[in-house]
């Protein structure tokens, strides 16, 4: 069968409508949580990453199941691509022992080993050598799964992110480190904390490819780490993909956003990735409207129930506390 | 007079040393426009400009070995680390660098700079944003460790640290942030290594830091109803550590109970337990002493797990209880 996209070589047509139901449950899922951080339901913090499903759901699309990610803080698009369920996810951030770490991590833990999440992390910059040692497992094993690592624009200038990728160059390992960009910290411009234009570039000191694309295109996004990947998996080593995108949210929970504009958010706004991608399975004939529609619909009741769900789900008890320290 | 919370006072102290001081900086992360993580710095920017509130990449390594380089050449630099759990990163800067270049260069040049940083649990943000981590510090001979409980403590003991000549870590706690006290419009100092007495008592001494000296004042209050006088110390300063008072008033009142919030085991409590121990108090003491802490175990996202990990007012009114009853 001849494909009209041009797809690399893990992805089929056939797939597309999945993938593109991944970010509708990605962006209602995040507007859950926001909501009920506005309304105090739930407690601790949380970075929403509304406006960068394609990144998620691109990355991971091309990855076979047995490969391994690295997630960040703002991680709970990963963790759905990567095959997590809503349920567990929402019940975590009500605390609750359904949880994914049985209410014990919130959202800025959340890992599902089993599916090959390595997991959130609270520390910037902290997944770049736990991928790069991940990936050593795989070369050592010779069990041939890839590892990728997420991370932002800003924990590219995290000192870890030079050793890891250094280290993951000499040893050749089969790890892609891809880079979310979404143009600020919490609130430092990326163009102002770096020396240069692209985290892409920085690949060339470490003698490994370096790659843009457009993070807000999920095709785009496919292609450039489907490539990246099957690179690793071949054992020439690793690379960076760098995926331009931004947060349609604030830092964390909603924050003044005084560092940007209300005019460079509503352009980025018009890049929303989810309608590109629905834009474009129309155009081409593989999704009608009313598939599209329906898969919305489905994405949308799948949270409402992981509400429910986590809602009906037991508190942990006070024994539980010192539980799970030690192996 | 005028009452200003802790975040203010912090705030307040920094910005009338950097008017009468072109030597001080602030230099960290989302500082600027953002006014920090908690937002303790916000206005700052305003007032100073970017060249003395200086906005960092995300690069704990780099600001705090910065801070130490600029500190070393002539500038008083305070260092503004978004969670004190990051202080890992920051670490070989703080404990083989800035603590020991006076010492091992045969007490030649000096390192003046203030690492500020928030600790403590109670937000919610789980394991890697709420550790109370400063009995590390104070086992690295040449830092300074500050920990001050109110807004009157925090404004005059920063005014201390950023005078003084060496490396300080001041811990301000986040859940102390929105306490207020009554704190005089001028700059004060208050010296480190001076305890102060927070309530006077005849029957035990409980001694506690940062967030414990309000629940320990709250389980005061408690007990009083029941006829039992406790003296409330706070230490304010646990390097140097104003043994002293503490000595003193356990020689009064023949009971102590310590109490922090940092994990009990290998906690600094042991450290005033030991200074008990081995003076002349020891032979008032008519009860063991006692020590309340953290529980071992990372602290959990769930609301009540988290409140559980640490000791709260009843846990302290129990201490108390069973040092008194003894006999
Ligand atoms: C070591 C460390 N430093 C600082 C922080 C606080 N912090 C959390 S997220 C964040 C911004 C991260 O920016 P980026 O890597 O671009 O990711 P984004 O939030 O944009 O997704 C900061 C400074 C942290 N969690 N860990
Ligand atoms: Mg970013």
């Amino acid at each position: 069968m001849t494909q009209k996209l041009n797809l690399p070589p893990r992805v089929a047509e056939k797939d597309l409508a999945d993938l593109y139901k991944q970010m509708w449950q990605i962006r209602f899922f995040e507007e859950k949580v926001d909501e009920f951080f506005a309304k105090g339901m739930i407690h601790g913090t949380t970075h929403l990453a509304v406006g960068q499903e394609a990144s998620a759901v691109g990355s991971i699309a091309v990855l076979e199941d047995r490969d391994k990610i690295t997630s960040t803080h703002r991680g709970h698009g990963h963790c759905i691509a990567k095959g997590a369920e809503v349920n567990g996810m929402m019940a975590e951030l009500f605390g609750r022992t359904t949880g994914y770490c049985k209410g014990k991590g919130g959202s800025m833990h959340i890992a599902d080993v089993e599916k090959g999440n390595l997991g959130a992390n609270g520390i910037v910059g902290g997944g770049f050598a736990i991928a790069t040692g991940a990936a050593l497992t795989s070369q050592m094993k010779k069990e041939g799964f890839v590892v990728l690592c997420f991370f932002g624009d800003g924990a590219s200038n995290e000192g870890s992110f030079h050793e890891a990728i250094n280290l993951a160059s000499i040893w050749k390992l089969p790890v892609v480190f891809i880079c979310e960009n979404n143009q600020y910290g919490m609130s430092g411009p990326a163009k102002e904390m770096m020396n240069v234009g692209n985290v892409a570039q920085r690949a060339e000191s470490y003698g490994i490819p370096g790659k843009v694309v457009d993070g807000n295109d999920i095709f785009d996004v496919m292609n450039g780490v489907g490539e990246a990947v099957d690179r690793a998996r071949n054992g020439e080593g690793p690379s960076i993909v760098e995926a331009k995108t931004y947060r349609w949210k604030g830092h964390s929970k909603s924050d003044a956003k005084k560092y940007r504009t209300r005019e460079e958010e509503k352009e980025w706004r018009l890049k929303d990735p989810i309608e590109r991608m629905r834009l474009i399975l129309v155009v081409e004939g593989l999704l009608t409207e009313e598939e599209a529609e329906k898969i919305k619909a489905d994405a949308k009741e799948e949270v409402e129930g992981s509400v429910d769900f986590a809602a009906n789900s037991p508190h942990p008890t006070l024994d539980d506390l010192m539980e799970d320290i030690y192996a | 007079m005028r009452e200003l919370t802790y975040l203010e006072a912090v705030r307040e102290a920094m910005s009338q040393e950097m008017r009468q001081n072109e030597d001080v900086f602030i230099l960290g992360e989302d500082i600027g426009v953002y006014g920090g993580a908690f937002g303790v710095t916000r206005g700052m920017i305003e007032e100073f400009g970017p060249e003395r509130i200086r906005n960092t990449p995300i690069s704990e390594a780099a600001i705090s070995g910065t801070a130490v380089g600029a500190a070393l050449t002539g500038m008083r630099p305070i260092l503004e680390l978004q969670f004190s759990d990051f202080i890992t990163i920051a670490m070989d800067n703080m404990v083989n660098q800035a603590a020991k270049i006076r010492y091992m260069y045969g007490g030649k040049g000096k390192v003046p700079m203030v690492l500020r940083t928030p600790a403590g649990s109670g937000t919610g943000a789980a394991a890697q944003h709420s550790q109370s981590l400063e009995a590390w510090m104070t086992h690295i001979p040449g830092l300074k460790v500050v920990q001050p409980s109110t807004a009157y403590d925090a404004k005059g003991l920063l005014k201390a640290a950023i005078d003084d000549d060496n490396p300080v870590i001041f811990y301000e706690h986040k859940l102390c942030y929105k306490t207020k006290s009554d704190v005089p419009e001028e700059s004060y100092s208050i010296p480190l290594g001076k305890a102060d007495v927070k309530r006077e008592g005849k029957d035990a001494t409980i001694v506690a830091t940062a967030i414990m000296v309000h629940r320990s004042l709250e389980a005061a209050a408690e007990l009083e109803k029941e006829g039992i006088s406790v003296e409330v110390i706070d230490p304010r300063t646990l390097v140097p550590l104003d043994t002293e008072t503490i000595i003193e008033s356990v020689k009064k009142t023949s009971r102590l109970v310590v109490v922090h919030e940092a994990v009990k085991r290998g906690g600094f409590g042991g450290e005033i337990a030991s200074v008990i121990a081995e003076s002349e108090a020891f032979d008032y003491l008519d009860a063991p002493i006692k020590r309340l802490g953290g529980k071992a175990v990372p602290i959990p996202y769930n609301p009540e797990l988290e409140k559980a990990a640490i000791p709260g007012v009843d846990d302290i009114i129990n201490a108390v209880k069973e040092t008194v009853n003894r006999l």
